[in-house]
């Protein structure tokens, strides 16, 4: 074998090498699989992060439940609940698009994934519309805590007559619309910054970013978007209806 | 036998004609990079600036304390010299030190990997401490903060006017600056371990820095938002902490202390994996029950989490869960401990030298130890009592956090200067500089312990006259202490320039990151090695030089 033959096949080596290495292969990864397990693998542990963050809300929410059960109770009655549960339905119906999102980003349908990161949008977007609603509603009934609070509506809980709650009592009421705030706001700042990086990745997918195989940004949105729901999943419940009273 | 250890001759050792120092040049090839060497590089200068910052404020504590009388700064300026000492050196240099610089460096040589998992989340950690730094120093410029370290509610939401919130932001700036380390670390070590690089073939390092890295992913959100609580509470005077309308400030303590002191271990174990490493390499020998030693620092981290109430035996926690803290306290103790009784362990039959890293790893067990026992003294609930808000407290964290931590960091930054920078500090100098700081710190912190045990309450900037004689030596010791600190950062410097060329492998030790010419290329292997070998395999090393000895014969 003379010299430029080598010279050929070492150039076909090269070649043959770089086909092995799709575009979106970072160069420190190995393989696409390694790159991949990676990406997922982190944001599952971001994902627990994002648990014990919101870990310190919920371990204060069963502090002060306990020790002021009648103020929470009361105060948790004012809520209406259908704009929650509506709320609920549109985030659980936008986890379904999400998850289209990713299947369409599987089999590599750009039209199908665009759709679905709208829809996903859409409804990111009409959530933040019906609680921002709702916030309004605590401003009008005064139930901002610190700000003109009124304890005239908080009736106690287990009696069928009215009678308001004590003013003690009443005023623990606060602590309850600020745990409300603090976890359904830290909720929506992270649907805000969720509904933000769905821009960018629209724009991206009108481009085929995601639809050429390389799916782990889409995979991992995704996962993040149904961490969101889930916490919101868990604060219905706690915040809305634990203890509803039946009668009323 | 099979191996990749390579002992190259040291004499005619060159720097190599491309590495990652001159992979780029100018400021944007390192502002922008993704390179881990040069994000640790960029860690190591800034902590090092905030390191001497904070030890600023350490000298002008110690100076105030000279005299019983407050001559020095007033009572509000003290308390804003301990409040600003405590903030720099816990969260932007003791929680980065070790991690964010030479775990940095080396934990992806180490594994055998190219980089860290997500170097891009890398860099980001590196300008959000920066960002943290902005913010502290702001505070600082502006008039500085007062509530401690520890954020005491409702002291920080409802009694002072100076800039907790800005001080706060920072503090949860550099938090998320922590947790992107630890992901990238947790990652990283499982996801991009080299073929035949198995879990227990893995150096010590590795393992502390993987138990301290599920310390900051999981501890760190719940400072964070508890810090969010306060900032809301100073902000909008919203009462969660609040007695007044109903809140608990004891919740903040538990929040507080739920991230605050699995952070010590955040600060402590990578310094143990720097020690587990210099001990095996300057006694030839594999760390004594390697197996237990892994283990030890996963089991430091779990307990670690069950400990924190620890912190509160005075504040009005119950009696039992005093009691059940209590001895939970006592079993840190034991992990702990099988790491000490390990290295003593190495060390029996080693062939010991006593180069610059092993004085610092000495300086390191022996402190560390009286450091832990006299933990166990706090965790006693009846000592605690005693003990508490005094010197003694004092003395004991600094036992851990500088006679401990700052010892392993010193050891650690000389063991792999070498690697980093490709030349050696200058030997005879530096092993002074470890035993100055040896000698400075006795000096210092020990009469702290017989101070606290006599009486003398922490945070004050006046004390009764009878107590001179022991601060002045504290005092005294400090100074040599702060001599210690500066002959490494001079004759560091130097050396950039003017010391000996290193070679690859200066201490013939077998790690991967050795392996590899110094400083290290930027992809660091130009081949993934492939490992077949076990860690600490000095037993081959020693066969094949005696197999030298016996064919030149």
């Amino acid at each position: 074998m003379d010299s430029q033959t080598i010279a050929v096949r070492q150039q076909e080596e090269i070649a043959h090498h770089e086909h092995d290495h799709p575009a979106y292969l970072r160069h420190h990864f190995e393989t696409v699989e390694q790159q991949k397990e990676a990406a997922s693998f982190g944001m599952w542990l971001f994902l627990l992060t994002e648990i014990m963050f919101f870990g310190g809300l919920f371990m204060a929410y069963l502090l002060y439940r306990n020790w002021y059960h009648d103020a929470f109770v009361s105060a948790s009655n004012t809520i209406g609940i259908g704009l929650g549960t509506t709320n609920t339905a549109v985030l659980i119906v936008s986890s379904f698009t999400m998850a289209m999102g990713v299947y369409c980003a599987e089999k590599r349908n750009r039209r199908g994934l665009l759709v679905s990161l709208a829809l996903t949008l859409v409804l990111g977007l009409v959530f933040l519309g019906i609680k921002s609603v709702e916030y309004h509603e605590k401003y009008v009934e005064h139930h901002i805590p610190g700000a003109g609070f009124s304890i005239e509506d908080f009736v106690h809980p287990h009696d069928k007559r009215d009678i308001p709650l004590s003013p003690d009592v009443a005023q623990h009421a606060q602590i309850f619309f600020f745990l409300y705030f603090a976890m359904t706001g830290m909720h929506a700042l992270h649907m805000i910054i969720g509904v933000s990086i769905l821009l960018v990745l629209i724009y991206r997918a009108r481009q085929g970013a995601y639809t050429t195989g390389h799916t782990s940004t889409i995979d991992n949105f995704g996962l993040y978007w149904h961490f969101v729901d889930i916490v919101w999943i868990f604060l219905f419940p706690l915040l809305y209806l634990i203890s509803r009273h039946p009668l009323h | 036998m099979s191996t990749i250890v390579r002992l190259p001759n040291q004499q005619d050792a060159t720097l190599p004609k491309l590495s990652y120092l001159n992979n780029g040049y100018g400021l944007k090839s390192w502002l922008l990079t993704g390179d881990h060497k040069r994000i640790a590089i960029l860690y190591l200068i800034s902590i090092t600036l905030f390191f001497f910052v904070g030890g600023a404020f350490a000298g002008l504590i110690r100076l105030e304390l000279l005299t019983p009388m407050p001559d020095l700064v007033s009572s509000d300026t003290y308390n804003k010299l301990f409040t600003m000492h405590g903030i720099i050196m816990v969260f932007l240099f003791l929680v980065p030190s070790v991690p964010a610089t030479v775990g940095n460096f080396v934990l992806p040589i180490m594994v055998g990997a190219r980089d860290l998992a997500f170097p891009k989340v890398n860099l980001l950690s590196w300008y959000l401490y920066v960002v943290a730094g902005i913010f502290v120093v702001g505070a600082l410029i502006f008039g500085g903060a007062d509530m401690g370290w520890t954020f005491t509610t409702p002291l920080s939401t409802h009694y002072l006017n100076t800039h907790v919130i800005t001080v706060a932001l920072g503090v949860f700036v550099a938090g998320f600056s922590s947790i992107f380390t630890g992901l990238n670390f947790i990652v990283t070590t499982h996801r991009m371990r080299a073929p035949g690089m198995t879990w227990f073939r893995l150096p010590l390092f590795v393992w502390s820095h993987y138990a301290a890295s599920l310390l900051m992913v999981l501890g760190t959100p719940v400072l964070a938002i508890t810090l969010v609580l306060v900032a809301l509470e100073r902000l909008f005077g919203i009462g969660v902490f609040d007695p007044t309308k109903g809140g608990d400030p004891l919740l903040f303590q538990h929040l507080f202390w739920f991230y605050s002191h699995p952070a010590v271990y955040i600060m402590i174990l990578p310094g143990m994996g720097v020690i587990s490493e210099v001990i095996s390499t300057f006694s030839r020998k594999r760390v004594f029950g390697y197996t237990a030693v892994a283990f030890s620092s996963v089991a430091i981290a779990v307990f670690g989490f069950f400990v924190w109430a620890h912190h509160m035996f005075i504040m009005g926690v119950s009696n039992y869960s005093a009691l059940v803290f209590s001895l939970l306290t006592m079993l840190v103790a034991v992990p702990s401990a099988i790491k000490i009784f390990n290295w003593a362990a190495t060390l029996y039959k080693g062939s010991i030298t006593f180069e610059t890293p092993m004085l610092y790893a000495f300086g390191f067990m022996g402190l560390f130890t009286i450091g832990g026992l006299t933990g166990v003294f706090l965790g006693s609930l009846g000592m605690d009592i005693h003990l508490t808000e005094t010197y003694f407290i004092v003395a004991h964290f600094h036992f851990v956090m500088v006679g401990g931590m700052l010892m392993a960091y010193l050891a650690g930054v000389h063991f792999w200067w070498p690697k980093m920078t490709g030349r050696m500090y200058p030997e005879s100098l530096s092993r002074l500089a470890a035993v100055t700081t040896f000698i400075g710190f006795i000096l210092t912190f020990f009469p702290q312990f017989v101070l606290g045990y006599l009486g003398m309450p922490r945070r004050y900037h006046a004390y009764p006259p009878e107590f001179q004689v022991l601060n002045v030596l504290s005092t005294a010791g400090a100074t040599v202490l702060g001599i210690g600190y500066l002959m490494p950062m001079i004759y560091m410097t130097w050396s950039l320039k003017y010391g000996a060329i290193a070679g690859s492998n200066p201490w013939q030790a077998t790690g991967l990151e050795w392996q590899i010419q110094s400083p290290p290329p930027t992809e660091n292997f130009l081949e993934i090695p492939i490992v077949d070998y076990e860690a600490y395999d000095y037993e081959w090393l020693a066969n094949k030089t005696q197999h030298e000895v016996t064919t030149v014969g």
